[in-house]
């Protein structure tokens, strides 16, 4: 549980199960979780990369890599973002629908 | 590692839905361990901060509040579909982690950035001012929208 590898392999499995929830899923809700679940794989590997691997930028700025996590604090605040949006969808999906499975909202469908 | 994955899992196999919020947090609660483990620990405090604190309770207010019978009877997938999801997933898995260990990306044993709260502070004030700018608009554009979404319904008549 110590090199790089092992990150990728957590990061690899939790990007697997959110790929078997989009494709089995039919519920809104699901469809979220599997969504946020896919997120942090990315997160976790964005972290993992930045942390184990060296920094070959210009050696006269001394500074530790610090790009990765940067990058991971936007992803969150992206995430959170994108959770309240979608829950605001599924409340109003379910008042016009009284459902909140995906495959029964047609309305858009052409 | 077990906790994250577990959990994982359990997000979205569990039968009553707000147990699948309970064991998202869970997960995201381990991805947030896992970053303690990376020596990252303000990102870890900012994931549990955001996502458990504000993500979680969003989730399970909107179970709460719009949770009646139908949410719990929800359509089975069928066991094609089941079968076909799980060997998608499987074989990304499988894919992915061969070609984690096929590299020689193994050999990174040490954690030879240790980047503190200041290198992102400065990170982030510096060289990306712009993208900070840009992700407080997005945010708050979001959450404008999430708000009119939710209440321009309720300003109809009740059908």
């Amino acid at each position: 549980m110590n090199s790089l590898s092992d990150f990728m392999l957590v990061s690899a499995m939790l990007f697997g199960i959110g790929i078997y929830g989009l494709v089995t899923k039919r519920n809104a809700l699901r469809l979220l979780f599997a969504v946020e679940i896919l997120i942090n794989a990315a997160n976790l590997n964005f972290v993992a990369f930045g942390q184990y691997l060296p920094f070959e930028g210009n050696a006269q700025s001394m500074l530790p890599n610090a790009f990765g996590q940067t990058f991971v604090l936007f992803s969150i605040a992206l995430a959170a973002a994108e959770a309240a949006v979608i829950l605001a969808i599924v409340i109003v999906a379910y008042r016009l629908h009284r459902d909140v499975d995906v495959s029964e909202l047609k309305s858009l469908e052409g | 590692m077990v906790l994250t994955v577990g959990s994982a899992i359990v997000a979205l196999e569990a039968k009553e839905i707000i147990y699948g919020a309970i064991g998202l947090a869970g997960s995201l609660f381990g991805v947030a361990a896992l970053f303690f483990l990376l020596e990252a620990p303000y990102v870890a405090v900012f994931q549990i901060a955001v996502y458990i604190g504000a993500v979680a309770v969003l989730i399970l207010f909107t179970v709460m509040l719009v949770r009646e019978e139908k949410w719990s009877k929800e359509v089975p997938a069928t066991s094609f579909t089941k079968l076909a999801g799980a060997l998608t997933g499987l074989a990304i898995t499988i894919a992915l982690a061969f070609a984690a260990y096929s590299t020689n990306l193994g050999s990174y044993t040490t954690i030879s950035n240790s980047a503190t709260f200041v290198n992102i502070g400065q990170l982030i004030s510096t060289g990306d001012a712009p993208i900070l700018l840009v992700l407080a608009l997005v945010l708050a554009t979001s959450v404008v929208g999430a708000l009119t979404l939710s209440r321009a319904d309720r300003e109809e008549p009740s059908r």
